[in-house]
């Protein structure tokens, strides 16, 4: 028996029916990855091009000219290496944030838990990340950098980007059905919180008793695990990082899922 | 176990004005506002005035029975739905529903352009609630209904309006809940489709399947339907078997004048170019009035406003009973010269008037129906209940006889009466 009834404020968040719906969220991811390799002629390349021109003007501008350090790894994969995990944060809260609006239609006409959305366009950018993963491997082998057991690390790595991404996502698409300009400031954070991640820059550079504090940002974890899983550099990450970046990471998750959660009542009103 | 199906109980939704207008605004302004009136906002958070789209409606609903739900545009038959298919949350009261709810507010819902008819029949699916096996099961029955076997693995934007809506119809139709609500799906596509369309409604009923329905259509709520409720500016007016409900819907609440007048707001913009502004009834003195005699020929005028040009355009009324029932339907280009003169209607404003002759209607109330379309392009207006006016037959055929005539015309006919041998 379904009880259908004004619900005021925090709600719970439903979890079992997440569940129950699991095979929509299937469904949905399929969707979106097959429509974006359909409709793009690009499709794959772009994938590959995106993060691999970052990693070459980084690599020009950054570490020739500006000279910054690289914690003792070629310039060009110490960027790259953090590219690829950033670029997939970067793409997974794009659409993410823009995920309701973008499926409004859905949402004002059919009933299912309004959470799928955002995580079903969250899981979709995966692909991207594998495709321009194989030029990280190409460029591995190319500076013979030899994986070690750490390499173990990156699925949870991976999982703490996707979990940064879902957070920040479900505060932002919730956002975005109510005032329609976050859709123009998200882009412009995402921006900014580039530079406050260390994919141009190792954390070394950071005075060592404001890491932790530095690690507030969760993709600091994640940047810098990535580098130590595949590059094996330990000067700029600490197990405590990874924790305080895990632990916030959480911490928007949950509160994004609460926050969208009790916004979720008025979305079909305001679509 | 009880046998109760749905429970609705003093169920209400309110809007806020502004969210019809502007439905969104952005956090700049927001900001703004919050920092030029930190009182006000304060005080009235939402800073909009209110009202109710619906507001204590109850009913129940057992296990099997076929429900319709009628009522004018903006009546608040969508906000029920809409609640009970768990799209809108009420604002206040409560229902409770037994069994799986299946709700079908459009067909196609979800459709991508880009993946093909196989791709979007699971995607539609899914989305609607069904499980990937139960799509699977039901594949080929879904492709044979939708009759676009070879195009199956095309993309649907190739398709043509008419298969989308097929295959779009084909899903929703092999959704098996309990408990199925139904908005006006049929209101769409052509008049093949439509009838597939109401021949699966009603298996679906015959089943034994909890249905709710709403529907501008009588002749299907009459088909589908044994009870119905009606709905008027959000409130439940009347709960009645079908019959009488019709009945009561297509003869009251209308504006007694002989003259309907569409207002900016009942003209969509889903019906542009075509902009409806009356319909109205004459005697033979050039009267408007919704009272006439059967031994006058009376005049009916639809008028309306082009605001681009319309090829093949025709102009209908449908003259029904107050019980529903078709007596005829007739168009403005039905004469083929007609049709071949106007084949392109321009820009502009007209009147399509015809005179229906003398000692055509037998005693009691008419519901005239007015249709805008081109035929097979589209359908751009229809009021199946435009508005209604009473007949009086004094003076008619037989009215010596004081008894009643049934059939819901009375001709005068050329009676012969011969003697052989």
């Amino acid at each position: 028996m379904v009880v259908i009834q004004p619900s005021r404020g925090w709600v719970g968040l439903k979890l079992k029916d997440l569940w129950l719906y699991r095979e929509l969220v299937y469904f949905l991811t399929w969707r979106d990855i097959k429509v974006r390799y359909k409709q793009s002629v690009l499709g794959i390349l772009w994938a590959i091009l995106k993060p691999f021109m970052a990693m070459v003007v980084f690599t020009i501008f950054f570490g020739n000219f500006a000279k910054i350090p690289s914690d003792g790894v070629p310039y060009p994969i110490f960027s790259y290496t953090a590219t690829l995990p950033w670029e997939l944060f970067a793409a997974a809260l794009g659409v993410a944030s823009r995920s309701m609006v973008s499926n409004s239609n859905m949402v004002s006409k059919i009933y299912f838990p309004r959470m799928i959305i955002p995580l079903a366009s969250v899981m979709s950018s995966v692909v991207d990340f594998f495709i321009g993963f194989t030029i990280l491997i190409g460029m591995m082998i190319f500076y013979k950098v030899t994986p070690t057991i750490a390499t173990l690390w990156l699925p949870l790595l991976i999982l703490l980007a996707l979990i940064t991404a879902l957070g920040v996502g479900f505060w932002s698409s919730a956002l975005m059905v109510r005032y329609r300009d976050v859709g123009y400031i998200m882009p412009f954070i995402a921006n900014l919180w580039m530079y406050l991640t260390p994919v141009v820059y190792p954390s070394s550079m950071i005075p060592e008793k404001w890491r932790l504090l530095y690690a507030l940002n969760p993709m600091t974890g994640v940047v810098e695990g990535f580098r130590y899983a595949l590059l094996g550099t330990t000067q700029s990450v600490s197990g405590g990082m990874i924790l305080v970046s895990s632990l916030i990471a959480i911490a928007v998750l949950i509160s994004g899922m609460f926050y969208f959660r009790r916004m979720e009542k008025q979305f079909a009103d305001m679509i | 176990m009880s046998n109760l199906a749905v429970r609705v109980e003093d169920i209400g939704k309110q809007y806020n004005i502004f969210q019809e207008t502007a439905r969104y605004i952005t956090l700049r302004e927001k900001i703004v506002e919050t920092l030029k009136t930190p009182v006000k906002t304060l005080l009235n958070p939402t800073g909009s005035e209110k009202f109710w789209a619906l507001r204590h409606v109850d009913f129940t609903l057992d296990h099997g029975q076929v429900l319709g739900v009628i009522g004018k545009n903006g009546a608040g038959k969508s906000t029920l739905l809409k609640i009970l298919s768990r799209v809108v949350e009420p604002t206040e009261g409560l229902a409770e529903i037994h069994g799986r709810v299946g709700s079908l507010l459009e067909v196609g819902t979800g459709f991508h352009p880009e993946l093909t008819g196989r791709e979007n029949i699971f995607l539609n699916g899914a989305i609607l609630g069904m499980k990937k096996s139960e799509i699977e099961r039901k594949f080929d029955e879904i492709v044979a209904f939708s009759e676009i076997e070879k195009f199956i693995d095309t993309p649907v934007k190739r398709y043509s309006s008419g298969m989308y809506m097929r295959l779009a119809f084909a899903v929703s139709a092999h959704l098996e809940p309990e408990i199925l609500v139904v908005d006006e799906v049929l209101a769409v596509g052509d008049a093949e489709f439509q009838r597939k369309c109401l021949g699966k409604m009603s298996d679906v009923a015959s089943e034994g399947r909890t249905v709710i329905f709403v529907s501008h259509n009588m002749s299907a709520i009459q088909r589908l339907t044994q009870e119905c409720i009606i709905l008027d500016k959000g409130a439940m007016v009347l709960r009645a078997r079908t019959p009488e409900a019709v009945d009561y819907y297509l003869t009251n609440d209308f504006s007694a004048s002989g003259e309907r007048r569409y207002t900016e707001e009942e003209s969509s913009s889903a019906a542009y170019p075509f902009k409806p502004i009356a319909v109205r009834v004459k005697n033979p003195s050039g009267q408007v009035t919704d009272s006439l005699f059967s031994v006058d020929p009376l005049t009916i005028e639809v008028e309306y406003q082009l605001d681009a040009d319309i090829t093949g355009l025709r102009i209908g009324i449908y003259m029904m009973t107050s019980r529903g029932e078709f007596i005829f339907t007739s168009f403005d280009t039905d004469e083929p010269e007609k049709f071949q003169s106007m084949s392109m209607r321009k820009a502009g404003h007209y009147i399509s008037r015809c005179v229906i002759p003398a000692d055509t209607f037998n005693e009691g109330r008419f519901v005239i129906g007015i249709n805008a379309s081109s035929y097979m392009v589209k359908r751009y207006f229809s009021d199946e209940r435009a508005m209604n006016f009473s007949i009086n037959t004094t003076g008619a055929p037989g009215m010596h006889w004081v008894e009643i005539r049934h059939g819901p015309i009375r001709p005068r006919l050329d009676w012969r009466i011969e003697e052989i041998a």
